[in-house]
């Protein structure tokens, strides 16, 4: 076979037609789908640490009064984007911050789910949402009660960072429970994980009806529940932020450990992987990336990053690195796509980004010769 | 040299189910042994017990002079299993990806370094799966998987290489390669436990036979494990079998 000759799915070479398919498939030859890939990868590389950056810039801004003028820059293109689109909202800080903490999300979590989708535990990310839910409302409960303004030690979170932290505990530690759960059970099975995902939600609306009463903080639920540009806070996106970037140099110190236990647990536990402790780290990361993804896609439909862009990859890729690169790319290119047409619509960020990175996964069913039963979600 | 698999009146029981009785049962280090049984007989829950995966309710179990179950060099086993127990059929994962995996138990923490590569081109030579390396697993026969599970093993430099009925759904031509590469592999010096329950190529292909049905009914060499009574004995009188000549 030629670098020419498309490579098809099972290995062979096929005919080009005349069709449409024939075209792209003449086009994208596999030394050129290669560079492509390399230069998508570097302008998100590109494009996450500048954004990375904002976040960093905006923290130094505040502590020590300094980096003004780098920071100012990103403004400055805010403002030139609104003069040629017409808008007014790139030249505000919330906006790039939202966008900062979309452009993170499109890494982080097609990267946890693409090890998440292939053990069917994807279902675990929709359960962990709902769970943070109810983190979030016993956060009111807790702020209520204790009075407590957000601040830890040196951080000072804010009224919203306080109900995310809250969160976030809750979060892992329904994510632990859920580990204990199924090593139980020997499998990630239905109905304990229904019960958990439903019964969380639950205690969730439940405490929140409860805490209007008295609660100093109004939550704003519908926010929560469908992803809100003006729940991004600097906490909240500074809280995205260096999850991420943890979450991610941990995966790429274990990668090889994650990759065997997911593609095949029982040889990884006869090679003597500790198993269950990557299983808990698994779980726990997910839970972490859920809380941070939940302000801009809101709970219900979060899960939907972990799952979209990884399935989209997993299409398309010939390799588990390459899933990996290829959930990256679809990843951005939902997070930034959904979002800017959030904006610039006035619609909701997490229908949004959800509809583009279902777009981007239908293309990629159609582009590729696999059929798309290969993936079991849920 | 301790004996590689070694093991003492050992017992093991699901719930209420009895699936081991008493079994005595030792594997020298380069042996190539076969073990048969009919039919939910207990050969895969003994592999199980044997790879520490689970404890004998009553008894030892020995890997290379330790206990099985606190045995720690992963990295020393290979395992073939019956059924695809990976998402080979979904995950997107080159041949190259998963023989490397075998590696992983000896690199551990840190990268893998181009000699670690090395024993992944080589592992993948001996298997003679080097042209489809860069191929999704899913794409290859299902002999041509098998083969990438062995270079798996081999590439983890195992002493022990244990496999679970490796070629069921396999063709006949890919059956005969298959075995012949044991017999190579077993030839370098790897102890081999080959569990099947097809007679014929346990008896053509292995040096010793261990013939279970819960309580294990024969171990010795395979030519006189044909003129004993064991089959009889672990497969119930109505079994058949196809006679040919032995060398």
């Amino acid at each position: 076979m030629t670098e020419e000759q498309r490579p098809t799915a099972d290995g062979g070479t096929t005919d080009i037609t005349g069709s449409i398919r024939g075209q792209i498939t003449a086009c994208l030859t596999r030394s050129r789908i290669r560079r492509l890939e390399h230069a998508g990868l570097g302008i998100a590389a590109l494009l996450t640490l500048a954004m990375l950056s904002f976040l960093l810039l905006e923290w130094l801004r505040a502590y020590s009064g300094g980096a003004t003028l780098l920071y100012s820059q990103f403004l400055i293109i805010g403002e030139w984007l609104d003069f040629y689109l017409g808008t007014i909202v790139f030249q505000v800080p919330s906006t790039w911050r939202a966008l900062a903490t979309a452009v993170v999300i499109g890494v982080v979590a097609p990267v946890i789910g693409a090890f998440l989708i292939h053990r069917q535990m994807a279902l675990i990310g929709e359960t962990l949402a709902h769970t943070a839910f109810a983190g979030v409302a016993a956060g009111v409960v807790v702020v209520a009660f204790t009075g407590w303004q957000g601040s830890i030690i040196l951080f000072d979170l804010g009224s919203q960072g306080a109900l995310l932290f809250v969160a976030l505990v809750v979060s892992a530690l329904g994510a632990l429970g859920l580990q204990w759960l199924s090593d139980r059970s020997q499998t990630y099975g239905d109905v304990p994980i229904a019960i958990v995902l439903a019964g969380s939600f639950a205690i969730g609306t439940l405490l929140i009806s409860w805490s209007r009463e008295f609660a100093p903080i109004t939550v704003d639920v519908e926010g929560f529940l469908f992803g809100s540009l003006a729940l991004v806070t600097t906490a909240g996106a500074r809280m995205v932020a260096v999850t991420s970037v943890l979450v991610l140099a941990v995966i790429a110190v274990y990668y090889k450990q994650f990759m065997f236990i997911t593609f095949d647990e029982q040889a990884a536990r006869v090679a003597r992987l500790p198993v269950d402790r990557f299983n808990t780290l698994l779980v726990v990361m997910t839970a972490v990336v859920v809380v941070g993804a939940m302000q801009i896609l809101g709970v219900i439909l979060v899960a939907a990053m972990l799952v979209v862009p990884a399935a989209t990859a997993s299409q398309l890729a010939r390799s588990f690195r390459e899933t990996i690169a290829l959930g990256i790319l679809a990843g951005q290119a939902a997070a930034i796509g959904g979002l800017l047409f959030s904006l610039l619509a006035g619609l909701p960020p997490g229908g949004s980004i959800v509809v583009v990175a279902i777009a981007i996964y239908l293309l990629a069913v159609v582009v590729s010769n696999r059929s798309p039963s290969g993936v079991p979600a849920y | 040299m301790n004996p590689a698999v070694e093991l003492q009146n050992v017992w093991f029981a699901y719930d209420n189910h009895l699936a081991v009785e008493d079994v005595s049962l030792t594997i020298e280090q380069g042996e190539f042994v076969g073990l048969i049984g009919p039919n939910g007989s207990g050969k895969t829950t003994l592999l199980r017990l044997i790879l520490g995966l689970e404890r004998p309710d009553r008894g030892t179990v020995r890997l290379f002079g330790e206990s099985a179950r606190s045995f720690e060099d992963g990295e020393r086993i290979g395992h073939v299993s019956q059924h695809a127990t990976d998402r080979g059929a979904a995950m997107p994962v080159t041949v190259r990806e998963v023989v490397s995996m075998g590696r992983f138990a000896r690199v551990g923490r840190g990268r893998m370094r181009e000699a670690d590569h090395q024993v992944v081109d080589e592992a993948l030579a001996t298997v003679d799966l080097t042209e489809l390396s860069d191929r999704r697993l899913d794409r290859l026969s299902g002999g041509q998987r098998q083969r990438a599970y062995i270079a798996r093993a081999l590439a983890s430099e195992a002493d022990l290489l244990a496999l679970d009925e490796p070629t069921v759904g396999v063709d006949a031509t890919s059956r005969d390669e298959f075995y012949s590469l044991l017999s190579r592999l077993h030839h370098d010096g790897l102890t081999i436990l080959l569990i099947e329950h097809d007679i014929e190529v346990i008896t053509r292909h292995v040096d010793t036979v261990a013939c279970i049905n819960r309580e294990l009914h024969y171990h010795g060499d395979s030519v006189s494990f044909l003129e004993s009574e064991a089959l009889s004995e672990a497969y119930g009188e109505s079994h058949g079998i196809i006679h040919h000549d032995h060398p």
